[in-house]
């Protein structure tokens, strides 16, 4: 908490920055939406680029809502639960584990940067991991720059398509 | 006796397969023609687009329309067939999502058209001659050719579609359940089912499947079906061959699991998502086995057990990619931003 004050000085003003990325976190319950809460309580300065959407367990966080965060222009999505061996619901993080490590390739495969996706272990208590975590993410996320599916293709617009 | 119905089948991207499949209505054709004249059938009579035009609006009762949306013809055909169709229908997984020619999504027009008029051995192109939309020859003549797209699309991307079938073909079985809706409403039994209406069922594959499913699968490896000796009547994932069928739509019977072959989703999505590549990929992560307790298991093994599928995109999406959420591939190679802030 000493150098509360120096973190802030560090997030950059939005106009300052090439782009504001728009960036997706889920949250698990029990864990990594409790680190957020706690990192707020705390006052630890996070960037302000990120939406949070709490889901019961990482592994509710079904492939497809990955894909449509990309597909409504988002520039990264994380995916933040407990600890593993700390599921709320016993294996949960494992599927979450093992779906994000596919989605990786998938979306490799799709031509986006696979570092758009991110998984990240938060405890409750770790708000500090937390602040650091979306930080380092949303950084990541600037430094590779705007998704391509946040541009509406040019056939899709000549010919009238929606979306 | 009332006046006959008129019967289309309009052409996109297609391999003319779904034709087949209504001829194989075989003997049904006869109650076919009984109700219905084909008004419009490029592989089956002359008949040319000043013809079609002609039409009044609407003048055609049933339009099946298969194949894909891949260049400008395609889609002023199905944009003329909407307008002279009562009732439009996406007749086979490439009209309705896609299809085979949706693969084409992985690439751009302008790769294709390098490796085929260039890069490929048996070409010799020194001029690098590419082919042209529209070329006036020296005589005055104006030629003209369609412009291929960048993008595969689905036919309701282009127009309004009433139905879809899916399928690569339509089985009989489905073609003879659609004559029937067509016959019930030409006679007056029943009307026409809501707009929309997918001629299938809502459930997955593995519903319909015959092959006993097991309470939990594990597959260890997974394996080629062309070297692998298949034990009829025990679930194909627990023999370690890919099958979509927990993420495929039910309506076909069932009929490759029948003949010892997975599943390979040409029925597309259930009706609970959208994107059938996802609802796979979630089914078939949580099916391969681990060595040990999967807590003790680091993140970069676990990368590496997932890597044993080698092609999620070509495989998860082998009909659906128009249809899927991402659509088509995208670069987004790490180059300095220098666009307008956002």
């Amino acid at each position: 908490m000493t150098n509360t004050n120096e973190n802030i000085a560090n997030v950059p003003e939005v106009s300052a920055l090439p782009f504001t990325p728009k960036i997706i976190v889920f949250c698990c319950n029990w864990c990594s939406y409790a680190g957020a809460d706690l990192a707020g309580i705390c006052r630890y300065p996070i960037k302000p680029y990120f939406r949070v959407i709490r889901t019961m367990c990482s592994a509710r966080v079904d492939p497809e809502w990955i894909l449509e965060a990309f597909k409504l222009g988002a520039d990264g999505v994380m995916v933040a639960g407990c600890h593993p061996g700390d599921c709320h619901y016993l294996g949960g993080n494992y599927r979450t584990r093992r779906r994000v490590a596919m989605l990786r390739t998938l979306i490799s495969q799709f031509g986006l940067q696979p570092s758009r996706l991110a998984l990240a272990w938060i405890s409750a208590g770790e708000a500090e991991k937390f602040a650091a975590t979306v930080n380092g993410f949303i950084d990541t996320v600037i430094a590779l720059g705007p998704s391509p599916y946040s541009k509406k293709s040019p056939l899709r617009a000549k010919e009238g398509v929606h979306a | 006796m009332p006046d006959k119905i008129k019967l289309a089948l309009g052409q996109g991207a297609t391999c003319s397969g779904c034709d087949i499949a209504v001829l194989d209505l075989d003997v049904e054709l006869l109650s076919l023609f009984a109700i219905a004249d084909l008004s419009f059938a490029p592989l089956a009579t002359d008949i040319k687009y000043a013809d079609v035009e002609a039409m009044a609006d609407g003048e055609i009762t049933i339009c099946l329309f298969h194949g894909a949306i891949r260049n400008s013809d395609n889609a002023h055909s199905a944009r003329l067939l909407r307008k002279k169709s009562k009732i439009m229908i996406a007749y086979g997984v490439c009209a309705a999502f896609g299809g085979i020619p949706g693969l084409a999504n992985v690439t751009t027009t302008e790769k294709i058209l390098q490796t085929v008029f260039q890069d490929t051995a048996s070409t010799v192109n020194p001029e690098h001659i590419r082919p042209q939309t529209k070329y006036v020859s020296p005589q005055g003549h104006t030629l003209e050719l369609p412009e291929l797209y960048d993008e595969v699309l689905m036919l309701s991307d282009i127009v309004e579609v009433d139905y879809l079938i899916a399928a690569c073909p339509p089985t009989r079985e489905m073609n003879m359940q659609l004559l029937k809706v067509v016959l019930d409403f030409v006679q007056g039994k029943a009307p026409l089912p809501p707009k929309g209406t997918i001629l299938a069922l809502p459930k997955t594959m593995c519903d319909e499947c015959d092959r006993t499913r097991p309470e939990k699968i594990i597959v260890d490896e997974i394996k080629s079906v062309d070297y692998t000796r298949i034990e009829a009547d025990k679930c194909l994932l627990e023999q370690g061959i890919l099958c979509l069928g927990p993420a495929t739509r039910a309506g076909c019977n069932a009929k490759c699991m029948k003949a010892n072959m997975p599943c390979r989703g040409c029925m597309g999505p259930t009706s609970a998502v959208i994107d059938q590549g996802a609802s796979m990929l979630s089914a078939f992560a949580s099916l391969l086995k681990t060595s040990n307790a999967e807590h003790l298991i680091p993140e970069e093994q676990i990368e590496k057990l997932m890597e044993k599928i080698r092609d999620p995109l070509g495989t998860f999406y082998r009909f659906t990619l128009p249809k899927s959420l991402l659509k088509k591939v995208v670069d987004d190679s790490n180059k300095p931003f220098t666009g307008a802030p956002r």
